[in-house]
């Protein structure tokens, strides 16, 4: 494992930057985009609820490598060329925003009738009460989920390696048939994964417990 | 419009569906199996054995946070290193059991916290031994709890399953990739097949779910 190191440092440092790269702008937009679709689904229009639910169900029925692939592909042979790292991150992104726009919507959920029946009886405006009442209450109970799945994420930014995204998967692959030695290499990529997600899942775990 | 009248002929759909039925298969062995392994650790770790259940939650916790795609490597390139044959088929069943029965586990230990304590004690005090309380008592309130979360590993267990195709397991995704491969006009009609095949599935999945919860607690109601 340590021939691995001292033989592949610099590429695995580059996968690993990479993973890490593609991780954190993918958990930014799906941060944005699950929360849009949360609320909306928790909207009292009907016809934005509809267009929210389709959304959530259709990223989250399908697989992330379909969803992947259909950018990898498809997108560069009818509209733009993207590299693979893009594709990758855009169907992290959305396969991701779906679960995270359910995490939320349970979080708003939970939070008591009463606050959002208060808010607006007090002359606040629906966005106004959800925004100074409901999502800072949401927001506590729907931390130690969240980082879940963000672990999630960071464990299916692997899904880089199907589309030539040089990331840590991908870069062990390689290092992989040129150092034949598939255990030790692949031990190696897993302690880096374990490297990010043990620490946040712990973390979470801790957070849980101390809320409960 | 020719194009999809053309990817979707028989030939086409029958390679698909030897696909689909490639999936359903390896999703329905890995889930048996991964659900009995899953529930006999989850115990495990659950009862607080000493060595044993530290031993088994350090394994859960490594195989959970590491990626799928890392578990099915490691069986198909790594297994033969030690003198382990494997093929596709087989390598991936055994990356899915480990991976999903690890997670399966968690959830398994998470919905036995969820019971009070004094069902256990009053089973005790009522004279039942410990194994028949779990299976008597705290199981099946603690299966009623975990189906929610159960049904959706299994969802992404069947998703995952596409993942196989880095290994060339013959399953859907990997048919339509060779069906496109030969002719890039069918790319976008196999790309809708697939897709709308795997929401079929996973979708019936959650809704069958849902009937079924629903059902038992009408029934708990009366």
């Amino acid at each position: 494992m340590i021939e691995i190191f001292q033989n592949y440092g610099s590429d695995l440092l580059y996968g690993f930057g990479q993973t890490i790269l593609c991780s954190v702008i993918a958990l930014f937009f799906a941060l944005i985009l699950g929360s849009i679709f949360a609320i909306l689904e928790v909207m009292p229009n009907k016809l934005l609820q509809k267009i929210s639910k389709i959304y959530i169900e259709i990223f989250r029925n399908i697989p992330l490598l379909v969803i992947t692939m259909i950018f990898y592909v498809v997108v560069p042979m009818y509209f733009v060329k993207i590299s693979g790292f893009v594709a990758g991150t855009i169907g992290l992104t959305l396969y991701s925003s779906a679960f995270i726009a359910e995490t939320v919507r349970a979080g708003i959920l939970s939070v008591d009738k009463g606050q959002m029946e208060g808010a607006l009886s007090n002359g606040l405006t629906f966005k106004q009460s959800m925004r100074y009442i409901v999502l800072p209450q949401a927001f506590k109970y729907v931390i130690p989920p969240l980082g879940n799945q963000f672990v999630n994420l960071i464990k299916n930014s692997s899904i880089l390696a199907f589309v030539a995204g040089f990331d840590l998967m991908y870069e062990g692959n390689v290092i992989a048939a040129d150092s034949l030695k598939s255990i030790s290499t692949y031990m190696c990529i897993g302690v880096l994964y374990l490297i990010i997600t043990l620490p946040l899942s712990y973390y979470m775990q801790h957070l849980e417990r101390k809320l409960s | 419009m020719h194009n999809f009248l053309a990817a979707y002929s028989w030939i086409n759909i029958r390679f698909l569906l030897i696909g689909l039925g490639v999936t359903i298969f390896v999703s329905i062995i890995s889930i048996f199996f991964s659900s009995i392994i899953g529930t006999v650790l989850g115990i495990i770790r659950y009862r607080k054995i000493k060595f044993v259940s530290l031993i088994v939650g350090f394994i859960i916790d490594i195989i959970r946070n590491v990626p799928l795609i890392l578990v099915i490597f490691f069986t198909y390139f790594g297994l033969p290193e030690i003198g382990i044959k494997t093929n596709p088929l087989w390598a991936s069943i055994l990356a899915l059991i480990i991976f999903e029965s690890m997670m399966i586990a968690e959830i398994m230990r998470a919905g036995i916290l969820s019971i009070p304590k004094g069902q256990t004690e009053g089973a005790i005090a009522n004279g039942l031994t410990y194994g028949q309380t779990l299976r008597h008592v705290v199981l099946p309130q603690a299966i009623k709890n975990m189906v929610p979360a159960l049904v959706s590993q299994f969802i992404s267990l069947v998703k995952d399953t596409s993942l196989a195709t880095i290994i060339v397991l013959p399953e859907l995704t990997n048919h339509a990739q060779i069906i496109y491969g030969q002719n890039t006009n069918y790319t976008i009609p196999m790309f809708l097949a697939l897709a709308v095949m795997y929401f079929i599935i996973c979708y019936s999945i959650s809704k069958v779910a849902n009937y079924y919860e629903q059902r038992v607690e009408k029934r708990l109601a009366k």
